[in-house]
Order: C-alpha cells, then sequence, then structure tokens
C-alpha cells in the first residue's frame, strides 16, 4: 500500500500518502455513517412494525441526501453560558478519536493505513480517548442536562474498557500477536479456523466482547450518555447541525470500528470462511476487492445486531449499568482469561480439533435452520394472531372467535 | 530537512506550547484539556520513535485512564469560587526556580545521554513481546513491587470510596 505514490521524490510520496489516506479514511466515514443512519431508520421502522423513509426515491435511499443538506445548512448554535472555545472544540475531539481509529485497522490482506505492531491495542487506546469530545461537551455546554449525560458517559466507560481489554486479550493470547494483520492471516481457510470456534472460552469472550463494545460506543440499551427519556438528549442537547453531526459520525466509526476490530479476532477478518486460500494471492485485485467486501459486510453485519439491539431492548437504569460491568463482565473476563491460557497449555490438539468441528458445524446448522425458518415462515400473519415468538399467545380477536 | 525532522519540531513544540499553556491557563478546566493535548502530543512522539507500545501504553493509560478521572474530577469541583486559578508571586519564584533546575538537570542528562552512541537501527526496537519476557525474567523483582504497590493503590481507593454504612439505630418501640 505504501509504495503506491514511489513515482514521486523521497519523503514526498509519503505525505503525498498520507494525504490520501486521510480523505479516503473520513470519506468512507462520512458515506458509512449517512448509509448507517438510513438502514437504522429502515431497521427501527421494520421493528417498530412501519416502513420508515419510503417517500424518496427506491426505498426511501434519496433521503441520506436530504438528511446530509439540512445538517450542512442548519444554523450552528451555541448558548450564551457555554464555554465557547470548548464547546466548539468537543465534536472535533470525539470525531478524530474515532478517526484514528481507521489507521491501523485491516481491511484486507495488507488493505491497512498503517501497518503497526501493537494494532489491536491501539484501536483500543484511541477508542476509548472517543469520551473526552462527550465529557467536554457535556461540561462546556453550559447545561445541567449534558452534564449529567457527560458524567454517565465516563463513568461507563471507564468502567466498560476493563473488560473490554480483558477479552481483547483472550484472542491475542490464542494468536501470540498484536499485530491485526496477523491475527487475520492466521485464521485463513474454512470457517472452522476463525478464533470464534478455537476454545469455548474464545465463543464466550465474543459474546462478551460484543456487548462491551457496544457499551463503550454507548449504544443503546447503555445509551445512558443520551437517554432522550431522562435528560432530552444528554449531551449533545445543545449541539445543532454540523457539530451535532461530528458526533454521530464518531458515533458510527467507533461502532464499525469495533465490529472491524470484532471480526478481525473473531470472525476470521476478511476471510469468506468457504474458500481454503489467500484470494488476493490467487486471484490480484478481485481477491483484494473479494477481501475489503468481506470484511465491509461482516462490519455492517455487527452493526446491524447493535440496530437490532437497540431497537429491541429497553435502556438499562445507570446502577444496573454499572453492576453488569463490574459485578458480571468483570469476573466472566477474567473467567475466560484464566481458562484459555489453561487451554493452550494442558488441552491436547486432538481436542481442540474436536471442539473446532464440533461447535463450527452447530453453528452452521443453527443458523441454517434460522435462514430455513426466516425463509419458509409466513410473512404476514392472519388476523388476531402474532408472529415469532409470541406465535399461539392468546390475543383479544382470538377469544372473541 | 527530512520528513522525520519537520515532523518531530512540529510535534515537539506543538507539546511544549500546550504544557506551557496548562501552566499559564487561568482556567482550571481548559488546563486539563491543555494537560489531555500534552500527552497526546507524547505519546505521537512515542510513535515518530517507533516505539509502538510505549505510545499506545501512553494512549490508554494517561489518555484513556488518568485524564479522563482528571476530567472528570475537575469538572465537578469546577464551581464559581474555585473556576480560576490566582498564583500568587512567591509562588511564582518557587515554582519558577524548581522548574528551572529541574529544566537544567534534563537537558543536561539528555544531551549526555546520547553522546558517542550510534542511534539505534529501528527495527530493532523491542515489541511487546521482548517487553513481557523482560518483565517476567529480568526484571521481575521490580515489576512484582510495581504490580502489589498497584494492588494496595486499588484496594485503598475502594476502601476510601465504598458506600459507609451508618450504625443501625435500635428501632424504637413506637
Amino acid at each position: 500500500m505504501k509504495d503506491l505514490f514511489s513515482f514521486l521524490p523521497a519523503r514526498l510520496d509519503l505525505v503525498a500518502y498520507s494525504l490520501v489516506i486521510g480523505v479516503v479514511i473520513v470519506s468512507f466515514i462520512a458515506g458509512a455513517a449517512s448509509i448507517f443512519v438510513w438502514l437504522e431508520r429502515k431497521v427501527s421502522g421494520r421493528i417498530q412494525d412501519r416502513l420508515g423513509p419510503t417517500r424518496l426515491g427506491l426505498f426511501g435511499l434519496p433521503q441520506m441526501i436530504a438528511d446530509a443538506i439540512k445538517l450542512l445548512t442548519k444554523e450552528d448554535t451555541s448558548p450564551d453560558v457555554a464555554d465557547k472555545f470548548l464547546f466548539k472544540l468537543a465534536p472535533y475531539l470525539a470525531f478524530c478519536a474515532s478517526f484514528v481509529a481507521f489507521v491501523s485497522l485491516p481491511f484486507g490482506e495488507g488493505i491497512v493505513a498503517y501497518e503497526l505492531n501493537v494494532a489491536a491495542f491501539f484501536v483500543l487506546a484511541v477508542l476509548s480517548s472517543e469520551i473526552f469530545g462527550v465529557i467536554l461537551a457535556g461540561y462546556a455546554s453550559g447545561s445541567k442536562w449534558s452534564l449529567f449525560g457527560g458524567i454517565r458517559e465516563a463513568a461507563q466507560v471507564v468502567s466498560y474498557e476493563v473488560p473490554r481489554s480483558m477479552c481483547v486479550l483472550i484472542p491475542v493470547i490464542v494468536a501470540g500477536t498484536l499485530n491485526l494483520n496477523t491475527i487475520g492471516r492466521q485464521q485463513m481457510g474454512f470457517f472452522w479456523e476463525w478464533n470464534l470456534f478455537h476454545d469455548p472460552f474464545t465463543f464466550c469472550a465474543f459474546v462478551i466482547f460484543f456487548i462491551v463494545a457496544t457499551a463503550s460506543c454507548k449504544r443503546a440499551p447503555f445509551d445512558l450518555a443520551e437517554a432522550e427519556s431522562e435528560l432530552v438528549a444528554g449531551f449533545h442537547t445543545e449541539y445543532s447541525g454540523l457539530r451535532w453531526s461530528y458526533f454521530f459520525m464518531a458515533e458510527y466509526a467507533s461502532m464499525f470500528a469495533v465490529s472491524g476490530a470484532a471480526s478481525l479476532l473473531f470472525l476470521g477478518g476478511w476471510h469468506t470462511g468457504f474458500l481454503p486460500f489467500e484470494a488476493s494471492a490467487s486471484w490480484g485485485w478481485g481477491g483484494h476487492i473479494l477481501n475489503v467486501l468481506v470484511f465491509i459486510s461482516k462490519c455492517s453485519l455487527l452493526v446491524m445486531v447493535m440496530m437490532w439491539m437497540r431497537w429491541s431492548l429497553p435502556r438499562l437504569r445507570i446502577d444496573q449499568v454499572m453492576m453488569t460491568c463490574l459485578k458480571y463482565f468483570l469476573p466472566i473476563s477474567c473467567v475466560l482469561l484464566l481458562g484459555v491460557c489453561v487451554w493452550e497449555l494442558f488441552v491436547p490438539s486432538v481436542v481442540e480439533l474436536g471442539w473446532r468441528y464440533l461447535s463450527a458445524a452447530a453453528c452452521a446448522l443453527f443458523m441454517l435452520g434460522l435462514v430455513f425458518r426466516l425463509l419458509t415462515g409466513p410473512l404476514t400473519m392472519p388476523r388476531g394472531q402474532l408472529p415469532g415468538a409470541w406465535a399461539g399467545v392468546e390475543t383479544p380477536l382470538m377469544k372473541a372467535k | 530537512m527530512s520528513l522525520d525532522l519537520i515532523l518531530f519540531t512540529a510535534i515537539a513544540s506543538a507539546t511544549a506550547l500546550s504544557a506551557l499553556t496548562v501552566v499559564f491557563s487561568r482556567n482550571i478546566v481548559r488546563s486539563a484539556l491543555w494537560l489531555l493535548l500534552t500527552l497526546i502530543g507524547v505519546s505521537l512522539l512515542y510513535f515518530l520513535l517507533g516505539a509502538e507500545f510505549v505510545g499506545a501504553t501512553q494512549l490508554i493509560v494517561y489518555v484513556g485512564g488518568t485524564m479522563v478521572l482528571v476530567v472528570f474530577g475537575v469538572m465537578l469541583t469546577a464551581q464559581q469560587q474555585f473556576l480560576k486559578i490566582r498564583t500568587r508571586p512567591q509562588e511564582w519564584l518557587v515554582g519558577g526556580i524548581l522548574a528551572g533546575s529541574l529544566f537544567v538537570l534534563l537537558v543536561n542528562a539528555s544531551l549526555k545521554m546520547g553522546e558517542g552512541k550510534a542511534p539505534p537501527p529501528s527495527e530493532a526496537l523491542p515489541g511487546a513481546g521482548q517487553i513481557g519476557v523482560g518483565f517476567l525474567t529480568t526484571y521481575l523483582l521490580p515489576f512484582e513491587i510495581i504490580s502489589v504497590h498497584l494492588l494496595v493503590v486499588l484496594i485503598g481507593a475502594a476502601y476510601l470510596a465504598r458506600a459507609k454504612r451508618k450504625p443501625k439505630e435500635a428501632p424504637s418501640d413506637g
């Protein structure tokens, strides 16, 4: 990747490279955020039994352009009592942190802006500094709602950082490196080679990591920093227009970044899981494009699961949030860490292989069954009957018959 | 001038400038923010030197952990009378003398450190693996002492911050 600009004189190529990479990452984040906003509206619509945006064009897709124009042209206001300098700086701080995480996130074999040897550690470190934007926004707004949001966010993220780091350590112990490129490369091949199926501990660690990562992205059910039913809009109550949009771009970018970290650490990174060789090595540019597409779709799938969680679960109280982290996730992740060490040291390779095939097969069968039920089930239920998990529950209409 | 030198000059002067602003700023929240930028600048310098692990550690420990707590504390205590810092002349004098002598000492030490040594090749810098092995073999005792120290601090903090239960009053026979 670095020798793309080798035709330029020495050192100038690095400058050109970093400029181009910066522009690519910023436009990727902005584009992905606007698509995710559209998707979020669609997903929430479907979950709440409505349609979401439909009026504009195909599936309401041009709605995201309208959204962007609205955000760009909205008046940029700030309250009188605000600390103006900090108030204006805060959104950029939040955005910078999520932006920097993408620098060391590999999108494919060698498709990475800068290959760091400690990339897994670096992504965690950078993402955890995103909260400064939120805390400063909460303080500088000069509003009590915002301050409450900022304080909740600080308490929540500092606590959730601990189990998150421990869950990252578990696949790192299996891989023996902090380099995300190497971790991705090690999981080449069929899907049972993924770290997810390495042992029971990594499987649990993935679930815990995903929940904890959702919490550290301040997504519902952990969105106490916003909590629109209690705090108006929490830390971004006083923001409008473009500055507000930086906050939500940072949110979607960090959701994508943690999903990227999850798919690299547990879900085989850029590998399809159905090819026993490295696609980019055999197919050249086609393989690279396939890798990037696979990686982006894995991340988007995880982001969609986060949306699904947001629109299905009620928000927790702050004491419940802290209790879940400190009393459950922290001890569980400690046990998983010890367990994976013991597994690596003492378990014979036969058992390991057996577990790999068994758990992968069970997961694949479960997914196939799920897809089969989704495809064969009725799209709409007859009048008076409830769908899905509530099938067969008696409704007033059934009673009337 | 090489690119490394330009980058180093830019980052180092920005770091030094924000460090000075920490001292000269009157507003305590602004001071905390500039301290945050100083720490980020130091971690950037580590990255520039090729010490990725130390840079990332600086970020996660100071920027992600310590500074959050500092900003948190400052934000909650920065009420009207504590928001502005007033420094008396004698404090300027004592602080200035201390800072000046420390600065001279550090400059002397850092100039002597590089004398007569070839700069190490950038590839040979130890990664996380070598640092970990070093901690658990050669430097086991200092490592253990620091770990136990941190554990004591952790338990002490938890003890101080625990919810204090009032002794239950005897139920009155109403």
